[in-house]
């Protein structure tokens, strides 16, 4: 389970998150809804281990995770995908994927987990040998999806998976995070399609200006006024609604 | 036909400036550290090779077998001691206090050399150093030929571990990401001391192969670095035969100068070299990022 308690990042004397606390339990699937710039992206950043944050806690499985480099949390169970996919470009699809089972712990099963990630895209196996970098934007999304689960995650964070993707494709990449949902995974997604995660996790919170304003049942939320008027409504309408 | 002959010392000694480049290439690639003691590190590596033949009669080419993990370690500690402090900057700041760093690593290395060592200019005199290998009507001196064949040999080599080993990818995807990197579980900072490492390797041997073929002395280092730093913006980043093929490119333009402007215009030459190519193609003949 992650819990994140009075968590401070600032950015020199930037402050990007005051004091933001929440839970997701294991085997849940929770969505971060906010609008730009309001730390999002460093929420998931911090947990992840790129950022140190200034004061708070974060705890996994009942040990802190602040302070411990990045390279350690995805030993233990926390991957990342971050925004804008930031594959190797310049390597193959299937190095990408070997690289995303770096750690000791994902090197024993490297076998099984690429087959079972060729499974579930099976694009990404047609591919194997192309480079990162000449992939499509929505094979690029699968491949930092495969590449993050190569890493045998029990907590997956991923900061907006359907950005700049089509229609058609972030409907399938949704389905593939619903099918991980159902097997057990705990996910935490960061979403500007809102409408869509709505109806697909279960919590949500809504993070604005670095501070946690709103927190409940995703169903819920889509009937929200304030979440409505700021995220739903007819300027905010997503591709999907 | 003294053309031609010129032309392939050239390329011999282009095979030098090409193996001195891969070295500060790759640290430079990987780090986003510009090591302006590169060339001090090869004087280094001459000096081990010239030490072992003078004082115990070790092969200067067998000497590498010594002298690759001493300059390993030597890579080690220069890192931990120094470079792992700057790379904990963005990427500005980096450049910069690399270059302080490594201009007082100059100094201090070139003014040691000069203390143990006196300024004399020194060479590996070899039973076989005279020999020659006739090519046609050409004369290719066999020492030269064999460091071209050895530094070929040791690029392959490494070309091999970043490609196909564990650790070698993890190299290349620092190179390319470093947070990424770290987001694949890859410890960062130990693939930036390891590529460090392999990089003053790789400026060891050359410096063994230029005592060997060429000659050594304290103050050499400056001219290293340059043609090392020549050669790198002429090839780009990303590709140790890049930086090979940029070498000899170096090598050939030089001696093409040197037989019709005359041997004051060698330096002149590359450095235009230089200009021209950061004016027209700034990532290098073989770099990949645009």
């Amino acid at each position: 389970m992650l819990e994140v308690k009075n968590l401070e990042v600032a950015y020199g004397a930037l402050t990007a998150l005051h004091g933001v606390s929440l839970t997701i339990q294991p085997g849940e699937m929770v969505a971060l809804v906010g609008p730009n710039g309001a730390g999002k992206s460093t929420l998931l950043k911090t947990i992840a281990g790129l950022l140190v944050p200034r004061a708070g806690a974060i705890l996994w499985e009942g040990k802190r995770l602040n302070a411990v480099p990045p390279q350690r949390i995805v030993e233990r169970g926390v991957a990342l995908v971050p925004e804008g996919r930031r594959l190797f470009a310049r390597m193959t699809v299937r190095e990408n994927l070997e690289l995303g089972a770096f750690t000791r712990r994902a090197q024993t099963e490297r076998r099984a987990q690429i087959e079972r990630v060729h499974a579930i895209f099976p694009r990404l196996f047609e591919r194997e040998g192309q480079l990162a970098g000449s992939l499509s934007g929505g094979e690029q999304q699968m491949l930092a999806l495969g590449r993050a689960l190569m890493g045998l995650p029990r907590l997956l964070l991923l900061d907006e998976p359907s950005l700049g993707l089509a229609p058609r494709i972030v409907e399938s990449i949704f389905s593939v995070l619903a099918e991980l949902h159902r097997e057990g995974m705990s996910l935490f997604v960061v979403e500007q399609n809102v409408h869509a995660v709505l109806h697909l996790a279960r919590r949500a919170y809504i993070l604005e200006g670095g501070r946690i304003v709103g927190e409940g049942e995703g169903q819920k939320l889509l009937q929200d006024d304030h979440v409505r008027a700021a995220y739903l409504g007819p300027l905010a309408r997503g591709a999907t609604s | 036909m003294i053309l031609t002959q010129q032309l392939i010392l050239g390329v011999l000694v282009g095979a030098l400036y090409g193996l001195a480049a891969a070295g500060l290439s790759l640290t430079f690639g990987v780090l986003r550290v510009l090591n302006v003691a590169h060339g001090e590190l090869l004087m280094l590596g001459g000096y081990g090779t010239f030490w072992l033949f003078t004082l115990w009669q070790i092969d200067p080419f067998l000497s590498l077998l010594y002298v690759a993990p001493a300059m390993f370690v030597l890579g080690l500690l220069l890192y931990g001691a120094l470079f792992q402090f700057v790379v904990q900057a963005n990427e500005e700041v980096r450049i910069k206090n690399s270059l302080l760093i490594g201009f007082g690593l100059t100094l201090i290395l070139h003014t040691l050399a000069i203390h143990f060592w006196t300024a004399d200019e020194r060479a590996v005199t070899t039973s076989y150093g005279g020999a020659v290998v006739r090519i046609g009507v050409f004369a290719v001196p066999l020492i030269r030929l064999a460091s071209l064949v050895f530094a070929f040999a040791i690029l392959t080599a490494l070309h091999l571990f970043l490609a196909k080993t564990r650790w070698g990818r993890a190299i290349r995807a620092t190179a390319e990401d470093w947070e990424a990197a770290a987001l694949m579980g890859i410890p960062v900072g130990k693939t930036y001391l390891v590529a460090f490492a392999l990089g003053t390797v790789l400026a060891g041997i050359a410096g063994g192969l230029v005592s060997v073929s060429y000659s050594i002395s304290p103050s050499i280092g400056l001219e290293w670095t340059l043609k090392a730093l020549i050669v790198v913006v002429l090839a780009g980043l990303g590709s140790l035969f890049g930086s090979f093929a940029g070498g000899i490119l170096l090598g050939l333009a030089e001696a093409t100068s040197v037989a019709f402007l005359g041997g004051p215009y060698r330096e002149v030459m590359g450095l235009i070299l230089f200009l021209i190519i950061l004016v027209l193609r700034p990532q290098g003949l073989f770099g990949e990022r645009g």
